[in-house]
């Protein structure tokens, strides 16, 4: 006879390790089943759209570090990239270039994390994540060469950047980016045919592609799951369609694929970084823009392959200083709308793997 | 590169399944009568050649008099995008048809518009505040909120 049980609500977050951050779920189990999980959002919420109304253009950029904030050289990219395209303003090519490194050295960056912390949550506890962050590191070092800054780095500017790279950086670039591959085979040997990732995630969280597509999931979530989808290619924006590089999918979309898409896009970045080292003109890095940036009514969307998928800002113009209305598409958020179809079923150590697989920030998904 | 559909052309096929459904077109974007959302949503993810079955965003905004309430639609295959808009005037009880049932990215999305801009959502499954705790009062992102 089988044992009649009662479902169980147990608590998770909003601190604690595996929320990557303050998010909280409310999961309904079922013995170790998860039967239900309800996401409850908003320990991190700031009124980030709301502040943006009250300042001016360029005063909101700083707002944007603090989004995702740990990619932050991506979001000053989306929202320059908007505005820009509100106003009319056109980029010199030597910020173009300097932005698409900035934005894939931060991707990578960003990606490091995501496998560490997905690495975390199957129970490798900190040996891969500090590997990961030995060579974070030196990319934080990069940034800070050029911005001062560690962590919200306040690097874009409307019309290019803040300022250009000083002459220290190419060397320390090109040293970085010959020495990159070699860890990234170092992270495979570690991991790629590890028995215990292989077992932990290998067919758990199955996210079909009509699903991923329904739940409008992007990124490399959405690509795990076998849709070749890429902004940078589908809609490329910046310099993105001079580059060579491939789009890697999953075939099953279980967290192994959303694990592999994310170390092959490492090496995808680097080979974009390589050639933007070899074409990169010189020139001034900025354009003439006014100090107070007044659109002509209007509204514009522009948006960006982010680390962790679409990131879009609209913006609607009055032709004052400030925008009329400031909306963040925020990939973390919507990506997290199949989390209840992919975790149902599984075991709740599963639904820590499932839920740090889709990789978000607490930061854009309150804002 | 995605290419984005002309709304003028896009309202011509609506409006001949769809008499009277839409208020206004221009290339950019249409505007579509708010009785008429949910015909006019399916019609765009179903026909053939349109096929738009990716809701990119929602988002809403408020013009005082009435609030707008945009949607951002693509398909994957054709590659090709849409913006559609609607309008809604009742400032006291706004509500709208839910899109959840065709594209279920708009879930958090539309719990979000509720929560800062305080339209309600009529068949969407859990309407209720996303970011803000239950008993706030008013709606922050509406532009009278001190």
């Amino acid at each position: 006879m089988a044992l009649k049980t009662e479902p169980f609500v147990l608590n998770l977050g909003p601190v604690h390790p595996s929320t990557h951050g303050v998010f909280r779920m409310r999961a309904t189990l079922d013995g170790e089943v998860v039967v239900d999980i309800e996401p409850v959002f908003g320990y991190l919420h700031r009124g980030v759209e709301k502040l943006a109304e009250q300042r001016t253009y360029t005063g909101i950029i700083p707002l944007t570090d603090r989004l995702d904030y740990i990619s932050a050289m991506n979001n000053n990219f989306a929202y320059c990239l908007a505005v820009e395209k509100l106003a009319g303003i056109k980029v010199p090519e030597r910020a173009e270039y300097i932005r698409v490194i900035m934005a894939e050295l931060q991707r990578i960056a960003a990606f490091l994390i995501a496998v560490g912390a997905f690495l975390n949550d199957c129970g490798a506890y900190f040996t891969p994540f500090l590997y990961m962050f030995r060579e974070r590191e030196k990319i934080v070092d990069l940034f800070e060469m050029v911005s001062g800054q560690r962590l919200t780095y306040n690097y874009m500017r409307v019309g290019g950047v803040s300022q250009d790279v000083p002459e220290e950086f190419w060397p320390a670039l090109r040293k970085f980016v010959d020495e990159m591959p070699r860890f990234i085979d170092e992270y495979d040997r570690l991991l790629m045919q590890n028995e215990i990732l292989l077992a932990r995630a290998k067919g758990v969280g199955i996210l079909t592609k009509e699903q991923a597509i329904n739940a409008s999931a992007s990124g490399p979530v959405l690509r795990a799951s076998g849709v070749k989808w890429d902004i940078r290619k589908a809609d490329p924006y910046s310099i993105y369609d001079r580059f060579e590089f491939d789009i890697p999918t999953g075939t099953v979309g279980d967290c192994y694929d959303r694990y592999r898409v994310r170390v092959e896009e490492m090496r995808q970045s680097l080979r974009i970084i390589k050639q933007a080292m070899a074409q990169i003109p010189s020139g001034p890095v900025r354009a003439e823009v006014p100090h107070l940036i007044r659109p002509p009514v209007g509204e514009a969307y522009a948006r960006i392959e982010s680390p962790k998928g679409e990131l879009g800002f609209y913006l609607v113009s009055d032709n004052s200083i400030a925008p009329y209305r400031c909306h963040i598409r925020p990939p973390s958020l919507i990506n997290l709308t199949a989390l209840r179809d992919m975790v149902r079923g599984w075991k709740v150590a599963d639904l820590i793997i499932i839920f740090g697989s889709i990789d978000i920030t607490v930061g854009e998904i309150d804002r | 590169m995605t290419v984005a559909l002309s709304g003028k052309e896009i309202a011509n096929q609506i409006l001949e399944k769809f008499p009277d459904s839409i208020i206004e077109s221009s290339e950019k974007d249409l505007v579509v009568k708010s009785e008429s959302l949910l015909d006019v949503a399916t019609f765009l993810k179903e026909t053939p050649g349109l096929d738009f079955n990716y809701l990119n965003y929602i988002t809403a905004v408020d013009y005082y008099d009435h609030f707008e309430v945009v949607y951002m639609l693509s398909s994957l295959e054709h590659n090709h995008s849409l913006v559609i808009k609607t309008r809604c005037y009742d400032r006291e009880n706004p509500v709208l048809p839910s899109v959840v049932g065709l594209w279920q990215g708009a879930d958090f999305q539309e719990r979000e518009i509720y929560d800062l801009m305080g339209i309600r959502f009529e068949g969407h499954p859990n309407m209720k505040r996303i970011f803000l705790w239950e008993g706030f009062q008013g709606h922050p992102l509406r532009k009278d909120f001190m």
